[in-house]
């Protein structure tokens, strides 16, 4: 059964933009999927429309066999806590520690109160802990996250999301801040959970060699709309032409696909 | 090459033009207000004798020191509590304002209006507004600085948390958090510098204007002040003055200090 699922899914912010035009996709449990496409195209909307940070306009999304676009306040806050989200600014509480911050994965799954004093039990922290020690963390368990360098703080961003032990997680642009060899690091790690816990993976990319590499399939959005979707084999230098509406040597990296 | 020196050019011009209406506004308002540089300036030395003259402290001064220091922290107390109180109300008042907890844009909007009312009428007509209703009282004191800083308090936070919460909060509501945890989690530690940092700067200016308005409202040390100065009885009122100035100097010390162990 689709994890998630898209049906013509359209976005219009503030009466006029459209950022979302008829979208379709459905995503397999277990897949590993890259969207590209250039600035502006949808990306980051179609990642926050799945769990619905952002309301969409018109259609229906699906996660789970459940409609999440008719649910009411508490449904919604269950689908949020089985899907993890990773970001390209990290988005983690600066001033607290690298503990409290993977921690904080486990607040939806809290009561008010606990939540908000920030109270949680032994085995959490250890699970915590263990994630960490997964991510080559221990070592910065107490340091507070504004001391710790871009890599390591998108480490935590993936630590977050792992403690929420999600079915899916969203990625936008979780490497587009980061050197080439920290860039490895996520992306390892990212296909990493993906096949040791089957967790889906969606994520947004600025570098298509980076997500031909890592997938095994990819989405191709331009303008709001998908123009390819298909394994990497598929992608052909004329279709990424279409997708960055480029012309030959217009990219900064020709790209190798197959011709 | 051509169009980096073009900027330039343009700028050089903008520089001179920024400069001419700065020396034009100048002269402009120092011939309408007939106020003149140079006699202002020569007007400074009588001024510094006189003060030399007049205010220094003599003996009957110095017997009302007692007074005056007691008079001076009821006045420091008034200005602390009516800070923090103002500043908790803020606080709660900016979560309904601020973009980052995406509460409800009409209420949002709402928010702000009523902060920028209250902050733009200054607090010396607040409290000549309520002494209308309250008399000559410490509570029309206390209500007209609680309203502009509560008024200016609320802005800042709601800038302060857009600008240093959404993002953590973005998250924090992806994992499935509720309002109340996202606050206590996400927005209370990220923001707690710059808020703590802007209710110290409020005590300051409010030991300052409370001053003003204690004159007005007969009480604290501005109604002290008022009196000898009235009495011309300078010397007391030299001393005020005096520790009025080591008063806020030692304020803006221990506040400088709370900043820098809270970074
Ligand atoms: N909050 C918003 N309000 C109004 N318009 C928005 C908002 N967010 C995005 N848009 C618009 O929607 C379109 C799609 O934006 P989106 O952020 O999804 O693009 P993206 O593919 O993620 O781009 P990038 O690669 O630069 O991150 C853009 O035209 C953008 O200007
Ligand atoms: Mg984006």
């Amino acid at each position: 059964m689709a994890i998630l699922k898209f049906e013509n899914v359209s976005k219009v912010y503030d009466n006029t933009t459209k950022a979302l035009n008829d979208i379709s996709f459905s995503l397999e449990e277990g897949e590993f999927v890259s969207i590209i496409g250039p600035s502006g195209a949808g990306k980051s909307t179609i990642l926050r429309c799945c769990n619905r940070l952002i309301d969409i306009t018109e259609g229906k999304i699906w996660f789970d066999g459940k409609d999440v676009t008719a649910m009411n306040k508490k449904e919604l806050r269950a689908v949020r806590t089985k899907t993890g989200m990773i970001f390209q600014h990290y988005n983690l509480v600066e001033r607290l520690s690298v503990m409290e911050n993977v921690l904080h994965g486990k607040l939806g799954q809290k009561s008010t109160l606990a939540g908000m004093a920030g109270i949680y039990s032994e085995e959490e922290k250890l699970e915590a802990f263990n994630i960490l020690r997964g991510l080559d963390l221990a070592d910065q368990t107490y340091k507070r996250c504004d001391e710790l360098s871009g890599g390591q703080k998108q480490r935590v961003g993936i630590a977050r999301a792992i403690m929420q032990q999600p079915k899916l997680i969203l990625c936008d642009e979780p490497i587009a801040s980061l050197d080439p060899k920290s860039s490895k690091v996520i992306m390892d790690h990212l296909s990493n959970i993906n096949k040791r816990d089957n967790i889906t993976c969606l994520v947004n990319l600025h570098q298509v060699d980076v997500a031909m590499k890592y997938s095994k399939r990819i989405i191709g959005v331009t303008g709001g709309r998908i123009v390819f979707d298909g394994p990497p084999e598929k992608l052909d230098i004329k279709t990424v032409h279409k997708i960055y509406q480029s012309n030959d040597s217009d990219l900064i990296t020709d790209v190798k696909v197959g011709a | 090459m051509k169009k980096k020196e073009n900027i330039l050019a343009v700028r050089k011009v903008t520089y001179a033009v920024v400069a001419a209406v700065i020396a034009l506004i100048y002269f402009g308002a120092a011939y309408i207000t007939e106020f003149k540089m140079s006699e202002g300036i020569a007007a400074f030395p009588g001024a510094f004798l006189w003060i030399a003259e007049n205010l220094m402290p003599d003996e009957q001064a110095i017997s009302r020191i007692p007074k005056i220091l007691s008079k001076l922290l009821e006045t420091t107390l008034l200005s602390v509590a009516v800070t923090v109180f103002a500043a908790v109300c803020a606080f709660l008042f900016s979560l309904l304002g601020t973009r980052t907890t995406k509460i409800n844009p009409i209420i949002g909007k709402a928010v702000r209006i009523v902060a920028a009312f209250f902050r733009n009428v200054p607090d010396v007509v607040w409290a000549m507004l309520l002494m209308f209703s309250f008399g000559q009282n410490i509570l029309t004191g206390f209500l007209a600085l609680f309203f502009t800083t509560f008024g200016l308090l609320t802005r800042a936070f709601i800038e302060t948390i857009d600008e240093v919460s959404s993002s953590c909060v973005e998250a924090l509501n992806a994992t499935g958090a509720n309002f109340i945890q996202c606050v206590f989690q996400g927005i209370i530690p990220s923001s707690l510098t710059g808020i703590v940092s802007w209710v110290l700067y409020m005590i300051e200016t409010n030991i300052r204007s409370s001053t003003l308005i204690g004159m007005l409202t007969a009480t604290g040390i501005g109604y002290l002040f008022d009196m000898y100065y009235k009495m011309l009885q300078f010397p007391s009122a030299g001393l005020i003055v005096l520790f009025m100035v080591i008063l806020v100097i030692v304020i803006e010390g221990i506040s400088n200090k709370i900043r820098r162990v809270i970074m």
